[in-house]
């Protein structure tokens, strides 16, 4: 349980400071520092395992059909790194209390410190890998809002956003680096993946597994040529600064090298590609940090280059290498994170960062120089502290690579290069700063030491820096030996941890590197003026010039295959279907299944040669839109004969109906609209796409053929069998519809009344002026409403609606039901508004539609939720047999009301929709009151 | 028989797709139309081609699959109301564009040249 507890704590903690933050910058650090100090506590009990070189596991089941757990394993590297994470946040926090000013979001600032100091233990606790990404996103995210806590500042937001873009990329390529070494092993938990390293190294795709798990780790710790955020990062307030950019975040991409060595290292790719990123970025930054006048980019450069030598010394794949490599994080989270704080506290004092105004600040803050002094000594690689340990390693390996001929000097020689540059910024730093005659222009003079408790944390940091300088073996000996131990995944090479190894080369180096870098100091003059002959890449204008480039190229590309063109979108559609289809068709081929072709009888073949030569028609007489519309009703009308030859009574009676409103409906909207279709396609473009419709044409007549011809088995008999004994009625389809899959009907009735409302709101308070002829040059006829169609109509009603009462009655047992009756009703009501006109109808028939179809759903949800108040389910029906005198026995099932919310919602969406499009012409008000006046 | 069934899908679906492909509403509202029959058909046949099974308990011995019925029965109101829908976006174009072109207007220059002569008429 406590491992979990650690990585949950801070972000329980990030839910809990901001309540504190009305009680001050005190109490908030207070309340923040206590989820740190609770989780240093939970992983105490540990530690004598661990120092054995035990794992501790702690594992619970989230997603295991995806190989996620939430599983948790912390061994001497995750400890080691949980211990950075939290001491020096802990000191983090106390520094942050003095940085922020009072009327600052302090709220908002710890509780996203420790959103991230959560995220942080997430990544070195992890034991599943994809669990692993989730906390190595959440960094990133996390980061981007600390880098960007000013957002006032367009510096900050654009830096922040760099940050996202640059390690969040990353992450993809480091997510799709873990699925194919999931792939690989066949698990995502450490355990297995660092025990497969050998499948996973012989395997084909490890060059690529390997490149993408480095691209997420070189981006998340700076590696060139992805090192161009972590400055620009800079804008970010100096405790995030020192937190996340020197001991932390850029961490986790050397962590994940760490973590994944047993696994991916030892071979040829593997030191190529790590060791000469590593190389070049340490000596890139170790140059430009040369050149800065700013503190923090002094700095930020700086840890870009020891982050380098980090990479370099992993890349060297040898076992002292790795352990000098994690003796190097130590070393470096301490130095780096105080020299962070120092810079801040002049920053704090002083009110600028630029190193040609401050000078000579010794006079001014004795304290804290001497502080700064001894941790810059510390990065400079000076004896007796703790940089020059882990410095004098590196030296050493470098010496120890076999490499052929010219190339085995190449190593000790850049080592040696980058440590004389550390060594000039290094002195640059102390000398520039806290000497170097007066301060210039400072906007806050004269500076003083800040307060007692912000320099603690800066204190605590230089004396580990001097203890483990001093008296390695004692102070972090343990730690360094488990965490080594725990990267290497086996027995430790023997090395020694004392102050100095008497004379050698590596000593040799490290003096030519001192004496080097305080000569290049002391020159720098020159240096500058050769620097200052080079145009300096503005990575910032570089990443916003490719960022815009991307932009509008997608542009382009949306803007190209979206033009606007309805008629492009169909085409794309119908081929990119076609698309699909097209390998599982052409496997197909003329398919008849084994139950072969039965006999056709004339009358169906007749029906069916009509019904194909009408829908051809229709396609090839579109232009004469009334011809078209008169053709589709054939088809359709063929259509519902067609279901009922293949025994369908109800679809064939719903298709009917319908297909007299569909009818009326287009005939309505063609009275609005041109009669005449104009030529305006080209020909290639008509035959491109007669083409594609024939295609799709033959492809749905193959599927169809090839699934009337095959095997057929049915779920139906369920419903067959329960129609009578569970619904109460013999029309299977009926009961399926109002019973067995009434929550589907109760949708569709939805979706209906949507559709009619839809229409209704489109239509409403737009007029549509009716061409004055139908296109032919013929006016048309000017008796609106004809005698003898008015003298016919008006005595259909009645008998139309007794006859959908009927339909509608019967409809459980034999063909009928709410659907059709209902657009029988419709169909009955339309005849009259065409007979008689809008007014003269509306006058007879008061209904607002919109009620009925209200009323229709709310009957349709009553029927199902009565059911509730009898302890059944949703829309369980139930059904009983009544005498009535007169009828006999009558069924009345519960289904009926239901059916008949069905039924009133038919009516009125259908009605709605007609009746809002009849609306539309100015003229048809005027001619109905005409006529009824 | 299945031979002729499966014509006439393919049939209504060609037609049906070549006016999708038009470039004014109504022919498109026609071949959505058409469509839906052809889709409305296929799910149908899904039950296969059964002669005098009508799915009324105790009407006959064999009975067809009721339930590609009960969808497709559905599916005709839906399609009625999604053609209604698709009349009624038609009208709203035209009554808003002065143009039954399915994007709104016709081309560039001629809607320019359009807007040149109403121009005119109301000098």
């Amino acid at each position: 349980m406590s491992l979990p507890l650690v990585v949950l704590l801070p972000f329980l903690g990030a839910l809990a400071a901001p309540l504190f933050a009305q009680g001050g910058r005190t109490a908030i650090a207070i309340a923040s520092s206590v989820p740190a100090i609770i989780a240093l506590a939970a992983l105490y009990p540990h530690w004598p395992t661990l120092a054995d070189g035990g794992v501790v596991l702690h594992s619970y089941e989230w997603l295991p059909a995806l190989g996620i757990s939430f599983s948790f394993r912390l061994d001497g590297l995750s400890l080691l790194f949980a211990l950075l994470i939290l001491v020096i946040g802990l000191l983090i926090i106390l520094y942050a209390r003095y940085y922020l000013k009072a009327k600052e979001n302090v709220g908002k600032f710890y509780s996203l410190l420790l959103c991230f100091m959560g995220s942080m233990l997430g990544i070195v606790l992890s034991s599943n890998l994809l669990l692993m990404l989730v906390f190595w996103e959440l960094t990133s995210l996390t980061s981007f809002l600390l880098i960007s806590f000013w957002n006032h500042k367009q510096d900050a937001r654009r830096g922040a956003r760099m940050a996202l873009a640059v390690t969040g990329g990353g992450g993809l390529a480091l997510m799709a680096g873990i699925l194919i070494l999931g792939n690989i092993v066949g698990s995502f938990e450490l355990d297995d993946v660092l025990a497969a390293g050998d499948l996973i190294k012989s395997h084909s795709l490890y060059p690529v597994a390997l490149t993408l798990v480095l691209l997420g780790a070189f981006t998340k710790s700076a590696q060139f040529p992805f090192h161009f955020w972590l400055p620009h990062a800079m804008q970010a307030p100096t405790p995030v600064s020192a937190y996340l950019h020197s001991a932390t975040m850029v961490k986790a991409g050397i962590f994940l090298m760490a973590r994944l060595y047993p696994a991916l290292a030892g071979t040829e790719q593997w030191f190529y590609m790590v060791s000469f990123t590593g190389m070049a970025t340490l000596l890139i930054g170790a140059y430009v940090a040369m050149f800065k006048h700013d503190l923090k980019g002094l700095l930020a450069h700086s840890t870009v280059s020891h982050l380098g030598l980090i990479t370099l010394l992993f890349g060297m794949g040898t076992q002292l290498a790795a352990v000098a490599a994690v003796f190097h994080v130590i070393n470096h989270a301490t130095f780096k994170a105080s020299l962070f704080m120092a810079a801040g506290i002049i920053d704090h004092e002083t009110g600028t960062r630029d190193m040609r105004r401050i000078n000579g600040l010794w006079r001014y803050m004795p304290h804290t120089a001497t502080l700064a002094m001894v941790a810059a000594a510390s990065m400079a690689g000076v004896p007796l502290l703790n940089g020059f340990l882990s410095k004098e390693m590196f030296f050493a390996e470098s010496l120890q690579l076999n490499l052929p001929g010219f190339w085995a000097w190449v190593p000790p020689l850049v080592a040696t290069l980058a440590g004389i540059f550390a060594v000039a910024y290094s002195a640059r730093f102390i000398h520039d700063v806290f000497f170097n005659g007066k301060p210039v222009d400072l906007p806050i003079y004269p500076p003083h030491e800040p307060p007692r408790y912000m320099k603690i944390p800066v204190e605590i940091l230089v004396f580990a820096c001097i203890m483990v300088g001093v008296f390695p073996a004692i102070s972090v000996g343990p730690l360094l030996y488990a965490a080594a131990a725990a990267t290497l995944g086996g027995p430790v090479p023997e090395y020694h941890l004392t102050i100095a190894h008497g004379f050698n080369l590596p000593l040799v180096m490290s003096f030519a590197a001192f004496f080097g870098g305080l000569l290049m100091y002391s020159q720098r003059q020159r240096f500058f003026d050769f620097h200052a002959r080079f145009k300096e890449i503005d990575e910032k204008a570089v990443f916003e010039a490719v960022i815009s480039w991307l932009t509008t190229s997608a542009n382009r590309l949306t803007s190209r295959i979206e033009n606007g063109s309805l008629q492009r979108y169909a085409a794309l559609l119908v081929i990119s279907v076609l698309a699909v289809a097209i390998v599982p068709l052409t496997s197909l081929g003329v398919f008849i299944g084994e139950n072969g072709l039965s006999p056709i009888d004339w009358p169906t073949l007749i029906g069916i040669v009509v019904l194909i030569l009408c829908a051809l028609a229709t396609a090839v007489l579109h232009r004469e839109r009334f011809y078209a519309l008169i053709l589709l009703s054939v088809v359709g009308l063929l259509v519902s004969l067609g279901f009922a030859r293949f025994s369908a009574p109800d679809l064939a009676m719903t298709q009917l109906s319908v297909e007299v409103v569909t009818i009326v409906l287009l005939m309505l909207a063609l009275y609005y609209m041109p009669s005449w279709t104009p030529i305006e396609s080209s020909t290639s473009q008509r035959v491109r796409d007669a083409v594609i419709a024939l295609a799709a044409g033959t492809g749905m007549t193959l599927v169809t053929l090839a699934m009337l011809t095959g095997p057929f088995t049915s779920i139906s008999e369920y419903f067959l069998e329960n129609s009578k004994p569970g619904g109460g009625g013999t029309n299977v389809v009926n009961v399926i519809l109002v019973d067995f899959r009434g929550f589907d009907t109760l949708g569709e009735i939805t979706v209906l009344a949507i559709a009619a409302l839809g229409i209704y709101a489109m239509l409403k308070n737009t007029v549509l002026t009716p061409p004055p002829g139908d296109g032919q040059g013929h006016a048309w006829n000017r008796d609106a409403y004809p005698l003898m169609l008015r003298q016919i109509a008006r005595p259909m009603l009645p008998l139309a609606l007794m006859v959908s009462a009927y339909i509608f009655l019967r409809g459980h047992n034999m063909p009928g039901g709410g659907f059709i009756a209902g657009l029988i009703t419709a169909i009955a009501l339309i005849l009259q508004y065409i007979a008689s006109g809008m007014i003269w109808t509306q006058h007879r028939v008061p209904f607002r539609y919109h009620n009925v179809i209200g009323l229709g759903l709310l009957f349709a949800v009553i029927a199902g939720a009565a059911s509730y108040s009898f302890g059944y389910p949703f829309l369980t029906s139930t059904f009983d047999y009544i005498k009535w005198p007169v009828v006999g026995k009558f069924e009345v099932a519960s289904a009926l009301v239901f059916d008949l919310g069905v039924y009133l919602t038919v009516i009125g969406a259908t009605l709605l929709a007609l009746v809002s499009i009849g609306r539309l012409s100015p003229h048809s008000a005027i001619k109905s009151n005409k006529e009824s006046a | 028989m299945e031979l002729a069934f499966a014509l006439a899908i393919g049939a209504l679906t060609a037609s049906g797709v070549y006016l999708l492909l038009r470039a004014r509403t109504f022919p498109v509202v026609i071949g959505l139309t058409l469509l839906s029959y052809g889709v409305n058909l296929f799910l149908f046949s899904s039950g296969r081609l059964v002669t005098g099974g009508q799915p009324i308990i105790g009407s006959t011995s064999q009975y067809s699959d009721p339930l590609p019925q009960a969808l497709v029965l559905t599916a005709i109101v839906i399609g009625f109301a999604m053609t209604a829908f698709v009349v009624v976006l038609a009208l709203r174009n035209l009554a808003d564009n002065e143009d039954d072109h399915v994007d709104g207007y016709q081309s560039e220059p001629k809607s320019r040249k359009k807007t040149e002569d109403a121009e005119v008429s109301g000098k």
